[in-house]
């Protein structure tokens, strides 16, 4: 049952609300990857690659019964997204089948997004086309780098061919394709994140995600680093990195949308931005499914147990799978409207954080002067109260969180 | 068979013939502790079960790094022949930062066991403290220890001391402190050899203070000697230095539990409770005499506590500095070498400069205020006392870099000691270039036996207070031992070396250093600043200037990344938590000028490290 506020909140609004489905399996574990995703096809009742959409499908129903107990009127879904792990280890017709479920239960919208992440080794003709036809319209796929070495020390399972002809296989099956990429791995040069750029644009993405690579504690990489098998990142060559991202997506007609974030959108259409992602920055609804997942409606987050198993068995018992939530406070809902507005193109709305708070409204007229001065943000932008980091505040977005939070 | 005394003179009663007055030198872990302990049973004052090891050093620190910091006396009787005697056994502390404290406990003996490790040799605290017994004409027992070891060479330690106090070598003891073996020889020895205490038992009370210290529930506990006369409970008592009069409330000895008496005699070594609440007002050296019958003079040698080693003590939470005051307090109700003042620092905020009697006192101190006060404490670079004389002839005295005047100055004089290094000859050519480079000036060398030497520097004070044993250690393997007195003073160039972030001179990072080490004293510093301090919006320089004159500089360039993207899913509230941690973190972050200063960063560059 979800807290009386809830309904409240959510019937009659404007709220978006959308889906996101966790596989939590992978071949192998990426040097680099903290994810909560697992190399075992089997881990128990309910937690196999076979029978994990099973699991999947109950929560939904779940779900769909908690929002129903707790007075929460349908809405039909915004968009949809299948993360890992890597959801393309599970049969096409095992995701297909879900997202039908999904459809019944919530319905969809038309234009909605939905998309699966897909490793460039884990796919096949096939396979897209079955998520075609079963109602999928984007894939977004982990492309990290083109050049070997780099994918090397990454430990990704892919080569760069695998990249190009599954990439061709979603063309033809009529896909959207988003590519994530990963800059300044250990040993990467300059030329070498040039030449993956160069690679990501003969491919004609629809959209780009490109990351800095962050090395997570516990990670292997981390210890890898720690020994000195590797250098550390360098913050500046990252800094270097993603001005050459912008730059030539930007030539190529990418327009930026959220830091690390471009879509092909040459004529300012406002086009080919991941609806879903879009969804969390602007602070919407969305219920997550699957182990770990993390859910949020109208103030209310929420977690499922990590494990598959220990996820799977509540499930499989008629229990609700999640094990911790939080209703955070109106000084972290102001942080989290900070920080995820600042990061955003479209900005954040002052006028809408006045609303929330006036007095952090007023801190943010205040510090924006400043911050304006030292161009980390448009100023143009301001004058139309919003917050746009320009290109140098995009990459110092953290300072200018903190600073407009007060700290 | 026993030759524990069966009915032992008491206190207040004893005639001064039967007593003998002893301490024992030794250099640090030869064996002092326990050698005292096993007298302590053979005597019978503690039984074998009591026996909690070391039963002399009662501190926690002291037992941890065992080493004794207060010195106390014990009382135990001995029987030779059918005589029954009283001998007191006066623990002095170990280290050289106590030397006058030393002198204190050796002026209340007639004799002193040099006690050496039977497979160490002579080192070079023994030899200090040697000296020092034989100049106050102390009766030396020469006694090789740990005989049991394996690696014991007896005869071949046995021929250094003789050689060194110009004695027959079969003349010295040896015993195990671990077996006691030679031990109640030993004691036999002791009332043979050492003299009775001579003084007058008609004449007017003078008891010589070498030790106080403070006890919770009785105040202060001052330990005396008496050299002429009685004092008796109840009596008004006078202390000669600081003129204050008290009652005097209790006498009594330790053997090893205080036991109250009628009184204390000549000869005899006690305590005594007044009602005196600071340790301060009973200074170590002072007379204590009769109030209704005072003494014309006091006994020699009085002598005020004397800081050599400055250091500012910073909480690093600023609203510990009341618990800070409470804590320096209390400490020094116990501790009268200890002084200190409220200070304030640009960078560190509000502190006190402490003085010190040396690097040993702080580093106990610090860690006293750390463990058992809970706080948590910056300290900066230690300094010794200069005396600065500028243009216009004033001579100011510097205990801190900011007292070093601005503008012309004439002379800078700065106090110097005499280091005496003991180290096997091998090592005879790192020593000298250490002290060379620390600018020590060669005094006399003498070797000890073929394969060890004693080696004389005298040498500026500021260098054995910063790093020259630490470095000395670490160049002659652990083997060389250190030992220092003051002694004297030089006129020589020295500077100060600011360190200035962005322009600003950090108060906390400044030095007074000699000219010839100006230059990489600032570029250490810099390029250490350089690594601890994060980069910050905007570009930091951080120069080391003499004056206006810059000697070394590094740049912290401007920061350009401060973004994690990552796809974290609907995790929103890691990434929340995150910059909920970094808003933790400044509060760890001192401003200094524009410029955030982690105060991890304040404590490791002021850490004086080796490595280099
Ligand atoms: N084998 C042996 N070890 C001893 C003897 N006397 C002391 N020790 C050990 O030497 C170390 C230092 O002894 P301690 O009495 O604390 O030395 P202090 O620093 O001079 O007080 C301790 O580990 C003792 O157990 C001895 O006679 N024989
Ligand atoms: C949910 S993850 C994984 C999707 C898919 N399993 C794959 O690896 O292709 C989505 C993206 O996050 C990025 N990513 C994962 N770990 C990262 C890290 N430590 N630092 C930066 N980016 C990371 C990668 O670009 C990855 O494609
Ligand atoms: S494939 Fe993706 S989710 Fe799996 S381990 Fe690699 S980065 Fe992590
Ligand atoms: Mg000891």
């Amino acid at each position: 049952m979800l807290p009386d506020f809830v309904a409240a909140a959510v019937n009659g609004s404007d709220r978006t609300f959308s889906l996101y489905v966790h596989v939590p399996f992978c071949s192998s574990r990426c040097g680099y990857c903290d994810f909560n995703t697992y190399i075992s096809p089997d881990l128990g009742p309910g937690a196999s690659h076979e029978s994990y959409a099973d699991s999947a499908i109950k929560e939904l129903e779940f779900a769909a019964d908690a929002m129903e107990k707790s007075g929460v009127a349908a809405k039909p879904l915004h968009s949809v997204f299948f993360g890992g792990g890597t959801p393309t280890l599970l049969q096409a017709t095992d995701l297909t089948r879900i997202l039908q479920r999904a459809e019944q239960l919530f319905g969809i919208e038309d234009a909605a997004e939905i998309t699966t992440e897909a490793n460039p080794d884990s796919l096949s003709l096939d396979a897209v086309q079955r998520l075609a036809d079963g109602g999928f319209n984007r894939i977004s796929m982990g492309m990290q780098s083109s050049v070997s070495h780099v994918l090397q020390v990454l430990e990704r399972t892919h080569n760069p061919d695998n990249v190009e002809i599954a990439a061709g296989w979603i063309r033809d099956s009529g896909l959207e394709m988003s590519l994530d990429l990963i800059f300044g791995t250990p040993g990467e040069s300059i030329a070498d994140w040039k030449r993956s750029l160069d690679a990501v644009l003969t491919l004609e993405p629809d959209h780009v995600s490109a990351y800095g690579l962050i090395v997570e504690d516990g990670t292997k990489l981390a210890a890898q680093i720690r020994r000195g098998v590797y250098p550390n990142t360098d913050p500046d060559d990252q800094a270097d990195k993603y001005l050459l991202t912008e730059r030539r997506l930007a030539a190529a007609g990418y327009r930026w949308y959220e830091i690390s974030n471009w879509a092909y959108d040459p004529h300012d259409e406002g086009i080919h931005q991941s609806q879903h992602n879009l969804a969390y920055w602007r602070d919407q609804d969305w219920w997550g499914i699957g182990p770990g997942a993390h859910s949020h409606m109208a103030g209310l987050r929420w977690w499922n147990a990590k494990h598959p198993a220990a996820y799977a068995s509540r499930v499989l018992a008629n229990k609700s799978p999640a094990i911790g939530h939080e209703i955070p406070d109106s000084d972290a809902r102001l942080l989290e409207k900070i920080m995820l507005g600042v990061r955003l193109a479209e900005g954040l709305d002052i006028e809408e954080l006045a609303a929330q708070n006036k007095e952090a409204a007023a801190l943010v007229q205040r510090e924006a002067k400043v911050l304006g001065a030292q161009e980390l943000i448009e100023s143009s932008a301001l004058e139309n109260g919003k917050i746009v980091p320009t290109l140098k505040g995009r990459l110092l977005d953290d300072a200018i969180t903190r600073r407009l939070a007060g700290f | 068979m026993s030759p524990v005394a069966s009915n032992p003179p008491q206190p207040g009663s004893t005639h001064s013939s039967v007593i003998r007055n002893f301490c024992i030198v030794a250099h640090i872990d030869h064996g002092k502790s326990t050698l005292a302990d096993r007298m302590l049973q053979s005597t019978k004052v503690v039984t074998p079960r009591e026996m909690q090891n070391q039963f002399l050093d009662n501190m926690d620190i002291e037992r941890e790094r065992g080493i004794t910091i207060k010195s106390q006396a014990v009382r135990m009787p001995w029987q030779v022949g059918n005589e029954d005697y009283i001998l007191n056994m006066i623990d002095t502390p170990g280290h050289v930062d106590f030397a006058y404290e030393v002198s204190r406990s050796l002026a209340a003996c007639e004799g002193a066991i040099l006690l050496v490790d039977a497979a160490q040799g002579i080192e070079a605290q023994t030899l200090a403290n040697l000296y020092m017994a034989m100049e106050h004409d102390l009766e030396i027992i020469p006694v090789l220890n740990k005989i049991d070891l394996p690696a014991a060479e007896p005869e071949r330690y046995a021929l250094e001391i003789s050689n060194l106090i110009g004695i027959d070598p079969d003349d010295v003891l040896k015993v195990s402190g671990k077996t006691g073996e030679g031990v109640e020889e030993l004691l036999d020895r002791v009332v043979r050899d050492v003299p009775a205490p001579s003084g007058d038992a008609e004449a007017p009370a003078r008891a010589m203070i070498f030790d106080s210290i403070y006890d919770t529930y009785r105040g202060v506990i001052t330990y005396v000697r008496m050299v002429d006369g009685k004092l008796e409970p109840r009596q008004g008592i006078q202390m000669m230095a600081t003129g204050s009069t008290y009652e005097l409330q209790e006498s009594g000895i330790y053997s090893p539990d205080a036991i109250p008496s009628k009184g204390l005699g000549v000869g005899e070594v006690g305590y005594l409770i007044t009602g005196v609440k600071d340790v301060a007002e009973s200074k170590v050296g002072d007379t204590v005499t009769s109030k209704k019958q005072p003494a014309e003079a006091p006994i020699g040698g009085y002598r005020e506590p004397q800081p050599m080693v400055f250091s500012g003590l910073y909480p690093i939470d600023g609203s510990d500095y009341p618990a800070l005051r409470e804590a320096l307090e209390k400490l020094q109700l116990n501790d009268a070498a200890l002084s200190y003042e409220p200070e304030t620092s640009v960078a560190l905020g509000f502190g006190f400069r402490v003085g010190f009697l040396g690097l040993l006192h702080l580093e106990i101190v610090r860690e006293r205020l750390e463990r058992e006060y809970n706080l948590d404490l910056i300290s900066t670079a230690p300094n010794v006392i200069y005396n600065v004389t500028t243009e216009d002839g004033t001579v100011v005295r510097v205990t801190n870099p900011s007292e070093f005047p601005e503008g012309k100055i004439t002379e800078v004089d700065e106090p110097m000691a005499m280091a005496t290094v003991i180290v096997p000859s091998e090592f005879i050519g790192s020593v000298m270039e250490l002290s060379q480079n620390k600018r020590g000036q060669l005094s006399g060398m003498d070797y000890l036996s073929e394969e060890r030497v004693e080696i004389r520097y005298w040498i500026p004070l500021a260098e054995i207070v910063f790093d020259y044993f630490d470095l000395l250690k670490s160049r002659t393997k652990g083997y060389a031992s250190l030992n220092w007195h003051r002694d004297g003073s030089q006129i020589a160039d020295l500077v100060k070396v600011d360190i200035l972030l962005q322009g600003d001179a950090v108060d906390a990072f400044s030095a007074i250093t000699h000219r010839d080490h100006a230059y990489s004293y600032g570029v250490k510093m810099t390029s250490k600043l350089k690594e601890l301090i994060p980069r910050q919006q905007f570009e930091v320089p951080i120069q080391a200037a003499i004056g206006s004159r810059i000697i070394a500089r590094e740049n912290i360039r401007a920061i350009r990344k401060d973004v994690l993207s990552k796809c974290y899913g609907g995790d929103i509230s890691r990434k929340r938590k995150l910059l909920e941690k970094q808003k933790e973190g400044k509060k760890r972050m001192k401003m200094v000028g524009t410029v955030e200063v982690p105060q991890e960063a304040f404590i490791a560059a002021l850490s004086t490290d080796t490595d280099t």
